[in-house]
């Protein structure tokens, strides 16, 4: 708890600097116009005009803030197409986008996870498979695999797969490979006492996995699990980018950047933080319940 | 279909190798090459034969025989978008972002008060979908590689700050008292003690911001770019159903990718060749 202060200091600073660069940036277009219409404009003129303009090169903070909450609290509950007044999420909401990312987060995530662990279990168990894959699966990590986002979408829909599945197919790739490499690396995690302690009762080999190489993994999975599922939610908003996604916080950012729309990519990109942060939290919650359960919080 | 069955004919015969090789020869260091040398081969085989001999459109996956004729005849092409995105992005944004980060984590390292508070929120921000920022980026530093390469800055920022900040906390009580004892200054004792132990924390941000350096560079080039560079060369391409070029772009990105690395994990073999991680490996 003691470092909830310092914190707030630089979540603080860093507001105030989100300020500053908004008068700093914003201010050049403001004495355009005064400069156009001939008149004189004050420092306090600028400032009041900087901090509210419709299509400021940086919005402030509170324009942002008053954005998010108009785009979810307010479109759903007082607009005419929101969830109160037609019983389904208005398509102009963030929660509406949201909702259309995080379900293709969670699809590939899912996906990717399962995939990963199983291969984890391969892997640990044969030798082949260990020399012949694991080279690859670290030689993929330093590749930008989201460069292929555009294509896998486009290929897929030009065979008719749409909407959700080819998102999630490049969420699961983004989660695949760090589920993978973490628990290879947690079924690895007992040592040689232990395993020979196991030999010693004779232990079968699915024993050994489901009675010492599970348990001891769970930690490096949610370690995993955590890396993993901030890279779903990357691969499903860059895989929203490619023209022709309507829906999802992707498809929220690029029409703001058509049309110029800071505002409203600043509302998209914290509406994208914030689910971010709350996919996280989630898995670290569940976390120290597990662990704590299982007697092994640190 | 020959094609396809003679494919899996050989995965088999290659699967069932790698087996015997791994079982008899899993210490001699060529097999350890070759094992993992062999199933790429294998999958590139399986590839070829399959997309063959079902007759599987170009458009929906080139087989790479057409991928690498396709390398082969837009090298130039190639080489112009290798330079656009990679060297002067990825690369400016990669030293300039994580140059910023070290002399960050440098100034803020006489308050422990200001790290407690950094070290939280940037490994929050770490975990952000930052990617998100490209399009802002590039409304405000242009189409050209100057808002690439910010996108990249902001990319690596970050994890190699995070990095830093942990790393220059890493020296143990007896070895700050040990320099303590020798009355070496605050700076005497930062350059000799405390950044060197930095060294292994710091490889570890910079090889993750390597492929962050990458996908920035890339994905910022979706939202508007000169009409050369990678990112854009894949979205036009992909425009057009010209999958063996978006194929040999991918190539090209995945090289670059793990030459970026394997230079950052060269030079951190020489720099910290007194880790453990690093000793006892010839």
């Amino acid at each position: 708890m003691k470092s909830v202060l310092p914190i707030l200091t630089v979540l603080f600073a860093l507001v105030l600097i989100w300020y500053g660069a908004a008068i700093g940036l914003n201010a050049q277009w403001t004495r355009d116009q005064a400069a156009r219409a001939g008149v004189e404009v004050s420092f306090s003129d600028i400032l009041s005009d900087t901090l509210s303009q419709a299509r400021p090169k940086l919005p402030a903070p509170h324009q942002v803030a008053v954005e998010l909450y108009q785009s979810t609290w307010d479109e759903e509950v007082n607009g005419r197409r929101g969830i109160v007044a037609t019983g389904t999420l208005s398509n102009r909401s963030l929660i509406y986008h949201g909702w259309v990312t995080l379900s293709a987060t969670m699809l590939g995530f899912a996906f990717g996870t399962g995939l990963g662990i199983l291969l984890a279990v391969g892997i640990v168990h044969s030798k082949a498979m260990d020399m012949s894959f694991m080279p690859w699966a670290i030689a993929s990590q330093t590749v930008p695999i989201l460069a292929i986002a555009p294509m896998v979408i486009v290929v897929l829909a030009s065979i008719g797969i749409k909407g959700l599945i080819p998102k999630a197919i490049i969420a699961a790739y983004l989660s695949f490979f760090p589920v993978l490499v973490g628990m290879v690396k947690g079924f690895r995690a007992p040592d040689t006492m232990q395993l020979d302690l196991l030999k010693t009762y004779n232990a079968s080999r699915f024993g050994t996995f489901w009675r010492l190489r599970l348990p001891s993994s769970v930690p490096y999975l949610f370690a995993s699990l955590k890396v993993g599922i901030a890279a779903a939610l990357v691969g499903t908003i860059v895989g929203e980018l490619p023209a022709g996604a309507s829906a999802g916080l992707g498809a929220r950012l690029l029409s703001g950047s058509y049309y110029g729309q800071t505002i409203q990519i600043w509302a998209a990109l914290l509406a994208a933080a914030a689910l971010a942060a709350g996919l996280v939290v989630i898995v670290g919650v569940i976390e120290r319940i597990v662990l704590g359960r299982m007697g092994m919080r640190s | 279909m020959i094609g396809a069955w003679g494919a899996l004919g050989f995965w088999v015969l290659a699967t069932l190798a790698n087996v015997w090789l791994a079982k008899r020869f899993s210490h001699n260091r060529l097999v350890q090459l070759f094992i993992p040398a062999l199933f790429g081969v294998t999958l590139l085989v399986l590839w070829e034969g399959i997309v063959r001999g079902l007759n599987v459109s170009p458009v929906i996956l080139p087989p790479p025989s057409m991928i690498g004729a396709r390398i082969a005849s837009s090298l130039p092409m190639l080489w112009t978008d290798f330079n656009q995105t990679i060297l002067k992005g990825a690369l400016s944004g990669y030293l300039m972002g994580c140059g910023a980060a070290v002399a960050v984590a440098v100034a803020v390292d006489r308050s422990p008060f200001l790290q407690r508070g950094l070290l939280p929120v940037g490994n929050f921000v770490a975990a952000l979908p930052i990617v998100g920022i490209a399009p802002i980026l590039v409304m405000w530093f242009g189409f050209d590689w100057q808002s690439k390469a910010a996108v990249v800055v902001v990319m690596v920022f970050f994890p190699v700050l995070v990095n830093m900040v942990a790393g220059l906390k890493a020296t143990d009580a007896l070895q700050r008292d040990q320099m303590a004892t020798w009355s070496a200054s605050y700076w005497q004792g930062l350059v000799k003690l405390r950044l060197p132990a930095a060294m292994p924390f710091l490889f570890n941000g910079l090889k993750i911001a390597t492929t962050l350096a990458l996908i920035g560079a890339i994905v910022a080039e979706f939202f508007g770019s000169p009409t050369r560079g990678m990112g854009f060369r894949i979205s036009t391409a992909v425009g057009q159903l010209d999958l063996p070029l978006v194929w040999a772009e991918i190539a090209v990105a995945a090289l670059a990718g793990s030459a970026f690395y394997g230079l950052v994990a060269l030079i951190e073999k020489g720099v910290t060749f007194w880790h453990p991680s690093q000793r006892g490996r010839a």
